[in-house]
């Protein structure tokens, strides 16, 4: 008779982290639908590119590690980082964007560094920076919303775009970009930067027609989008809500304090919540449990100081958005940021610090 | 303090952190009543069922025991004694499984119930509030009761403490999924854990009683605020259901909001806590005079089909309960967890009995409980450090416990953890955390044992250390007062000089020894060659060959590499004694001794004897043996030599070789070795071809492959390497071949034997053994099949170094090779197994076609194979 033995606890909550990725990566649908409305097929075409990629890279990687293929391949991590990095490119990136960040994200911040839950930097993050640095002009050819398209752009041309980078017509990007009246058209937030330096104030570069009615035309609905996914996601859960509204509401503290000191340089608190990867960082990347801190209050210090960093970077740093500068920023912080946010162990007097001067102060 | 009371009056209760809500699935048993006492045909009572330490044993194997007659006497302050749970009779006391996670085996008694159930005189107490305080405790200690929620701690300690205590918790949460043992029992059996509760509240004067339950027990809640209600410091606190509401420090919490201190007991900030159960059996055994032998246990889990509370005698194996519970569960898929889903811990088989911790055994279904998901990475997700009771980061932890990092976890508190198992429950990486825990506590706890020891070594290694000083420092100054004396008394007599010439002699012995050695290794090499002739010099030879293995090897080495020559030289002397053969001898000797320190020196005579008597002197030896053989064997030299005197060479590394490998029989080799000779010889007889084989067969395999070789120079080369090949590969097969060799040499190699007497009873006696063995197809002696046997053992035995003495002897020979080729193939034919005479005898038969006998297509394939696999060898060892 074979007994069945067995450490405790006998029982599970029968959650899986495979199915905690899933559930992020439905939860970032509304987000990609209002990208798709707004902005065409070009990062749905990205996603299946970057997603294909990924789980190549991961598959090699996997095989050359002799890792449990089948497992760690289908856990949904890569895919949600293919997503997520799919989702931060400009919708007529060339194909090989998306293809060597997808690689680099996979093979090189997540499997380097260990696989799954070892790497130091959020992979789609950290691909891309990469690709900003290295390729900054077919990462910074975004389009304008749908509604300010010069020309008719439909699915194949995306395709032949992404492709061949031109449509079937011939239209190059940049003809694509370019308003009626003859000027290149760049996304709200490097409108506002270019605007600013050039001396006009912040009511005088809203009236560009990428702002729209409220705060970035298209952009506020994929924020949006990507709100209510973490809403979802909060909901259910799936996330702890401490990273993203310290986030939130450190990016609206600061946002608000510059717009009370000088109105004229400085939007409006909405707008910096939604225009650029503001939702899209604060429910899906800020956090990711690997990269960020871990504790309550590591939570809200990581939080806190993504939103500080978002803020400083896009008002006084030379890249319109900073979401991903903030987030590789912070997870390189998140280390110290447990050690000094170490919760007070039950029955001890005082915090448990794990650097070495604080044993001697627990037992006291 | 009284913030303390009015919250509490006012049912305001405080938090813990964490914590989590597993399905509870106590509606399983929680509807059904106690099912009675059911005694099992034999209980298994672990003589410790409690923290501490065991008691006595009071009884002896076959005693008769009556209902609640206590089996053990506490020795110490934290024993409890146990008793028999019916009358009945001792049958055994042994190691069993006990109630333990890691299934030890412990002492119990072993009680076969006669089913009186009779009870041993009781004095009930009609009122205990009479009783000294002492002697209530003392009734406790007696009744055996020690905490029946999971721990198992004395009780009597518990109890038998200093006042101010503030208060008296009384655990009923049970918080555990499953378990409604402690619901049934309020339920059921509330006056009596009032009669507790009122014991306690007597010896301990609390301020406030304070019952701690769970509101999923509502029917338990009503019973026992029915049977307080007219008490006014008794309050029932209805906490919220939560996992781990149950655990000691997190009830405390919830209810007065205190933290016990980690490290710290309850006791130290005036609050002391006792199971629900427990003070049902302190009502017992004060009022009754009943110790604690039974209690409730909640058997239940989906693999029932009948989950139920059941009185159940300590010492009831789990499967007489489980059977009262019909399991459901296939024979060979079982499981049984002891205690709740999330602290119990799994049976290694079940017949563990029930001790008085145990409030539960599952057996879950199998599709019931989690039990089979794998492992994988952390997410760092922090859900664990979210449902941790203890505020603790799981997550750190298990880094730190995967690399096993101590100070890291004692500074992370690991030790405050409970193992609750909450973190292990909700990590959707499926990581057994609290087996890390545990494994790693354990490790520490190790550490801090071999720690202690270690220093303590160290202060008793100081210590003989100081103390020796100490003696030697006494000694020296000792001696120096005797060197004192006798320098004083020398001086005065001539007592000294006696002394020196004492010394003297003695480094005179020493010197005298290793002059005989060095005299007995040089000996040994010219011995072998005189030896070929005489066998009374061969043994003497090859004792000292024995003694001065190394040393001996060494000079051989240096007088073969000298005279290579004379190796040669010394074949032909083999034959005639002569001082050349004595060089070859010498030398062939000195590349046996180097291969086989100890037997190398015996074999090398053996082989060089036997090698020069074969070509030449051999010959004449044989030809006292057998006249037709030598003839042969003469013949075949003759030609060998005449041939290519390479040949020689080989054949005397071969016989080398043979001599290294057959070192202890090299008596026997060589007598062997004659008989190949002869063998050699009588084949030469019957074809001039065959007797050349032969005699290459009989020196030994590889020698006579060699041999073999020599007469047809390139042919030697490659049989000599064949047969060291063959030796080394075919040890079983040169068995054969040297059975074919045999046959083919059989009569002269007897005849040889025979005749050789003089060279080596034991190996003649050898020879003729092999011979017999070998059914040798016509000719073929027992003499010959001895031979082969023995040949092919030690071509087994002694393949390896028989190759690398061939080779050295091969080159050492070279130069003797005309003559000595003879001889020392035939030497190295004994030597090497008979198989390799096989081969050689082919290959060397340049009348091979002639030969066409069995055994010489034996031997050729022998041959081949040889010459395959060890052609590099060979060719390496020709070279040198």
């Amino acid at each position: 008779m074979a007994f069945w033995i067995a450490s405790s606890p006998h029982n599970h909550i029968q959650k899986e982290t495979s199915a905690l990725m899933r559930l992020v990566i439905f939860a970032t649908i509304p987000g990609i639908l209002a990208q798709w409305y707004f902005f065409g097929w070009g990062n749905i075409i990205h996603i299946g590119l970057a997603t294909a990629t990924a789980l190549l890279c991961e598959f090699f990687v996997l095989s050359l590690r002799k890792k449990p293929i089948k497992a760690e391949l289908l856990d949904g991590s890569a895919i949600l980082t293919a997503i997520l990095l799919a989702i931060c490119l400009p919708a007529v990136a060339p194909w090989w964007i998306s293809v060597l960040g997808a690689m680099f994200a996979i093979a090189v911040v997540k499997q380097l560094y260990g696989g799954l839950g070892h790497n130091p930097f959020n992979p789609a993050m950290a691909a891309y920076v990469m690709l900003l640095i290295s390729f900054p002009v077919e990462m910074t050819t975004w389009l304008p919303p749908r509604e300010l398209w010069p020309v008719e752009y439909t699915f194949m041309d995306t395709v032949w775009m992404i492709f061949t980078e031109s449509t079937q017509l011939g239209y190059s990007a940049e003809q694509l970009r370019t308003h009626i009246d003859g000027y290149t058209m760049a996304t709200p937030l490097d409108t506002l930067k270019t605007g600013l330096t050039t001396g006009l104030s912040v009511s005088e570069v809203t009236t560009s027609p990428v702002f729209g009615d409220y705060f970035a035309s298209g952009w506020e609905w994929v924020n949006a989008g990507f709100l209510l996914g973490g809403i979802i996601l909060l909901a259910k859960k799936a996330i702890h809500w401490a990273a993203p509204v310290s986030f939130l509401a450190m990016l609206w503290l600061c946002s608000l304090i510059g717009y009370m000191v000088s109105p004229d340089l400085n939007p409006s608190t909405l707008f910096y919540w939604f225009s650029g990867a503001t939702m899209l960082g604060a429910f899906f990347i800020l956090t990711d449990p690997v990269s960020g801190a871990t504790s309550f209050k590591g939570r809200l210090v990581f939080g806190a100081l993504a939103g500080l960093l978002v803020y400083l970077i896009r008002n006084f740093g030379g890249y319109p958005d900073a979401v991903a500068f903030a987030v590789l920023l912070c997870n390189m912080a998140a280390p110290l940021i447990d050690v000094y946010t170490r919760p007070r162990t039950f029955g001890h007097q005082t915090h448990g610090l794990g650097v070495a001067g604080n044993k001697q102060g627990a037992k006291k | 303090m009284q913030s303390i009371i009015n919250r509490i009056e006012n049912n305001q209760f405080w938090k813990f952190h964490g914590g989590i809500h597993p399905p509870e699935q106590k509606f399983l048993t929680n509807s059904k009543p106690i099912k009675p006492l059911h005694l099992p045909e034999l209980l298994i009572i672990p003589v410790q069922q409690h923290i501490g330490v065991p008691g006595d044993i009071l009884v002896n194997i076959g005693d008769t025991v009556l209902k609640g007659q206590s089996l053990t006497a506490p020795t110490s302050p934290m024993a409890v004694p146990v008793h028999a749970p019916t009358s009945g009779t001792i049958e055994k006391i042994a190691l069993h499984v006990t109630a333990h996670p890691s299934g030890l085996s412990e002492l119990c008694i072993f009680l076969k119930p006669d089913g009186q159930d009779k009870w041993r005189p009781r004095e009930l107490c009609e009122d205990y509030k009479t009783l000294d305080r002492s002697d209530i405790i003392r009734k406790i200690t007696d009744a055996g009761i020690s905490g029946m929620g999971g721990a198992g701690f004395p009780t009597h300690i518990k109890v038998d403490s200093k006042p101010n205590i503030d208060f008296l918790i009384i655990n009923a949460a049970e918080c555990e999924p499953y378990i409604t043992a402690d619901d049934l029992l309020m339920r059921e059996h509330s006056a009596t854990i009032l009669d507790g509760i009122n014991i306690l509240r007597h010896l301990l004067i609390p301020r406030l009683v304070l019952i701690g339950i769970e509101d999923n027990k509502p029917e338990a809640i009503e019973a026992l605020k029915k049977a307080t209600a007219d008490i006014n410091d008794i309050h029932i606190c209805v906490v919220p259901t939560k996992y781990p509401m149950g655990g000691e420090k997190q009830l405390i919490k919830a209810l007065t909001g205190k933290e016990i201190a980690s490290g710290g007991l309850p006791i130290q900030q005036g609050i002391i806590m006792q199971n629900v159960a427990t003070c049902y059996a302190i009502a017992d055994a004060v009022i009754n005079d009943k110790p604690l032998i039974e209690r409730v246990v909640t058997v239940s889990g989906q693999g029932l089909e009948k989950p139920q509370n059941i009185w159940a005698a300590l010492g009831t194996p789990v499967r007489d309960l489980v059977s009262l519970c019909h399991s459901t569960q296939p024979a060979d898929k079982k499981a049984i967890i002891m205690g709740g889903p999330m602290m119990g811990f799994t049976l290694p088989i079940d017949t563990v009995p029930v001790v008085k911790t145990t409030n539960c055994v599952l057996v879950p279904s199998e599709k019931e409980l989690n039990l089979h998901n794998t492992e994988v990475e952390c997410i760092r997700c922090g859900q664990c450090a979210e449902v941790c009771p203890s505020n603790l980061l799981p997550q750190e932890l298990q880094w730190s416990a995967k690399a096993k990092d101590h100070d890291k976890l004692k500074a992370l508190n690991l030790f405050d953890c409970i193992d609750c198992g909450a973190c292990a429950y909700v990590c959707p990486s499926h990581i057994p955390l609290v087996q890390y825990y545990r494994i790693a506590k354990a490790e520490i706890r190790q550490q801090e044992l071999q720690d202690i020891k270690a220093e303590k070594a160290k202060a008793r290694f100081e210590a003989r250390k100081a103390r020796l000083e100490r003696e030697r420092k006494a000694r020296e100054e000792k001696q120096r007062k005797a060197s004192e004396a006798r320098r004083a008394a020398m001086n005065n007599s001539q007592e000294g000089t006696n002394a020196k010439s004492a010394v003297a002699a003695a480094l005179a012995r020493v010197k005298a020894k290793k002059a005989q050695d060095t005299g007995v290794s040089a000996e040994t090499s010219t011995e072998a060659t005189t030896e070929v002739k005489t066998e009374t010099l061969s043994p003497v030879q090859a004792a000292i060959a024995r003694a001065k293995a190394k040393k001996a090897a060494q000079a051989a080495q240096s007088t073969e590499l000298n005279g290579d020559n004379k190796a040669p030289e010394t074949g032909a002397n083999a034959g005639a004694d002569a001082t050349p053969s004595d060089d070859k001898q010498s030398k062939v000797a000195a590349a046996v001794a180097r291969a086989k320190a100890k037997k190398a020196a015996k074999a090398k005579q053996e082989a060089a004897s036997q090698t020069p008597e074969e070509n030449v002197p051999a010959e004449q030896t044989l030809a006292g043996q057998s006249s037709a053989e030598q003839e042969k064997a003469e013949e075949q030299m003759n030609t060998a030599p005449k041939e290519k005197p390479a040949a020689d060479s080989k054949q005397a590394k071969v016989a080398a070789a043979v001599a290294k490998a057959k070192a202890r029989k090299q008596a026997k080799a060589k007598a062997e070795q004659a008989e190949s000779i002869t063998e050699g010889s009588a084949p030469s007889q019957d074809e001039p071809e065959k007797t050349d084989v032969t005699s290459a067969e009989v020196t030994a395999k590889t020698d006579a492959a060699e041999a073999i070789e020599t007469t047809e120079a390139p042919a030697n080369d490659k049989k000599a390497k064949i047969a060291a090949a063959i030796a080394k590969a075919k040890a079983k097969k040169a068995k054969q071949s040297s059975n074919d060799l045999d046959e083919s040499t059989d009569d002269s190699t007897i005849e040889n034997p025979l005749k050789e007497g003089t060279v080596e009873s034991k190996a003649n006696s050898t020879t003729d053994s092999s011979a017999e063995d070998s059914d040798t197809a016509s000719e073929v002696k027992p003499a010959n099949d001895k031979k082969a046997k023995v040949a092919a053992a030690i071509a087994k035995a002694k393949a390896k170094k028989a190759v690398q003495a061939s080779n050295a002897g091969s080159s050492e020979v070279d130069d003797t090779m005309e003559k000595a080729d003879a001889k020392s193939v035939n030497s190295e034919a004994d030597v090497a197994e008979t198989e390799v005479n096989a081969e050689p005898l082919n290959g060397n038969d340049q009348s091979a076609p002639a030969v066409s006998s069995i055994s010489q297509q034996k031997k050729a394939r022998i041959a081949a194979a040889v010459a395959k696999a060890k052609a590099k060898k060979q060719q390496q060892a020709e070279s040198n």
